[in-house]
């Protein structure tokens, strides 16, 4: 009885908890981002890992998403005889939701998973713990470089890969089903809003998405168990957890700025 | 040394490409081009009923584009539409007895005005009001408008036998 009451207790308390220690994590993370001013190199080689190597899966799947969205909104739109304003479906799909939520999903399978699943290798082979036996702060020298690298690869990402979206549209409308090129790009530039979709859309968004994807990553190989058990569990936490908060936090950030009240 | 300098080349291409997207969303897909070149003169128009415009509806005379719908307000007094339109000051010759009027672009499209010109030798300028306006064409009015002369006789033509 006692013992059960005290599991129902640790359900509880343990999330919190974790909770707790992810916030302490990330400020620690924020504290040591300063030293990067000293080490850039550090920096610049992180974002080979994180951002370069995720090109291609960012570039290949802009451009089938895109190419994907000029069908359908064709197939659809032909009824109406309103094919002139695919051109806005696609950039807006693109621009306000796919490109940032997308690109996120892709990063954490591509990048999140290997930030967790290293940080915890090196949390297993004691790295980590050596480095801080020679007053190397593994804050420093580790974790800031990925995260602030994360944070700048994300929404770069973003772009490109809604670029690219919307050139696999017009591919796919204009040069394969012949809808006027003109009509395409000028609906496209009446509907589009800088600042209510660009800005809010792919970058804001994508800051939001870089941060939470690196956070929730490097979190979870911080705190693997370090076993080879507990860091294919980490990581696969690390993808779980990471498409969760994305697509919570794109319905909270697509509530907060184009909802209507 | 090589390798070190072909990753930070890597990565610059990298940094330069995402922001090469960014500036290509900005100027290539959105409507940031006509962002901050606001510097038309503006012009009121008084209606009846705006039906359903909206601020950043284009402004056009003979179908061409010559400015935008910068604001919209309702005079308390007099209980109108006030609708502030800002127009390119290429277009500076406009007669300043011009009409406006509250269309539709296509069956479902957007509202827009359309400007018909005048024939006065004066020009709009900034500040002027036009004088001469046309509400928009409410579609539920335009009906009950129809029905209540199909009520009150007015029988549609005898067929010829």
């Amino acid at each position: 009885m006692i013992a059960a009451l005290t599991r129902l207790g640790q359900s509880v308390l343990d999330p919190l908890a974790r909770l707790g220690r992810a916030n302490l994590f990330f400020l620690r993370l924020l504290g040591a981002l300063s030293f990067l001013l000293q080490r850039p190199g550090l920096l610049v080689k992180q974002l080979h890992t994180v951002g370069v190597l995720s090109l291609p899966i960012i570039l290949v799947s802009g451009l089938f998403v895109g190419m994907v969205l000029g069908l359908q909104g064709y197939a659809n739109l032909v009824d109406f005889g309103a094919t002139s304003s695919l051109g806005t479906v696609v950039a807006l799909s693109l621009i306000r939701e796919l490109g940032p939520v997308l690109t996120a999903l892709l990063y954490a399978g591509r990048a999140g998973s290997a930030l967790t699943a290293g940080i915890g290798l090196m949390k297993a082979t004691e790295q980590l713990a050596s480095m801080q036996m020679m007053a190397v702060d593994p804050f420093q020298r580790v974790l800031a470089p990925r995260f602030l690298a994360g944070f700048i690869a994300v929404p770069l990402l973003t772009g490109i890969f809604t670029a690219v979206g919307i050139l696999g549209g017009y591919l796919v409308a204009v040069v394969q089903l012949g809808v006027d090129g003109g009509a395409f790009w000028a609906q496209m530039q009446a509907k589009v809003h800088f600042f209510t979709d660009v800005v809010n859309g792919v970058v804001f968004k994508s800051l939001a998405f870089g941060v939470a994807a690196n956070w929730i990553a490097l979190f979870e190989g911080y705190e693997a168990q370090p076993t080879s058990e507990g860091i294919s569990l980490a990581t696969t936490r690390t993808v779980v957890s990471t498409s969760l908060a994305v697509l919570g936090l794109d319905f909270l950030l697509t509530a907060l700025m184009f909802g209507v009240w | 040394m090589a390798k070190k300098n072909n990753l930070e080349l890597a990565v610059g291409l990298f940094v330069v490409l995402g922001l090469a997207a960014l500036f290509l969303l900005a100027l290539k897909v959105s409507d940031i081009a006509s962002i901050g070149e606001d510097k038309g003169y503006r012009v009121t128009a008084r209606f009846e009923n705006i039906g359903g415009l909206k601020v950043r509806a284009p402004v056009t005379l003979g179908g061409v584009r010559i400015g935008r719908v910068v604001g919209i307000d309702l005079d308390p007094q007099r209980y109108e539409a006030v609708v502030i339109l800002s127009i390119d000051p290429r277009y500076d010759h406009l007669p300043e007895d011009s009409s406006a009027s509250i269309l539709t672009s296509g069956l479902l499209g957007e509202q827009y005005v359309g400007l018909e010109p005048g024939g006065m030798d004066s020009a709009l300028k900034n500040g002027s009001t036009l004088k001469l306006t046309q509400s928009a064409l409410v579609l539920e009015k335009l009906i009950g408008r129809m029905l209540t002369n199909a009520v009150s006789g007015d029988p549609p033509p005898a067929k010829t036998p």
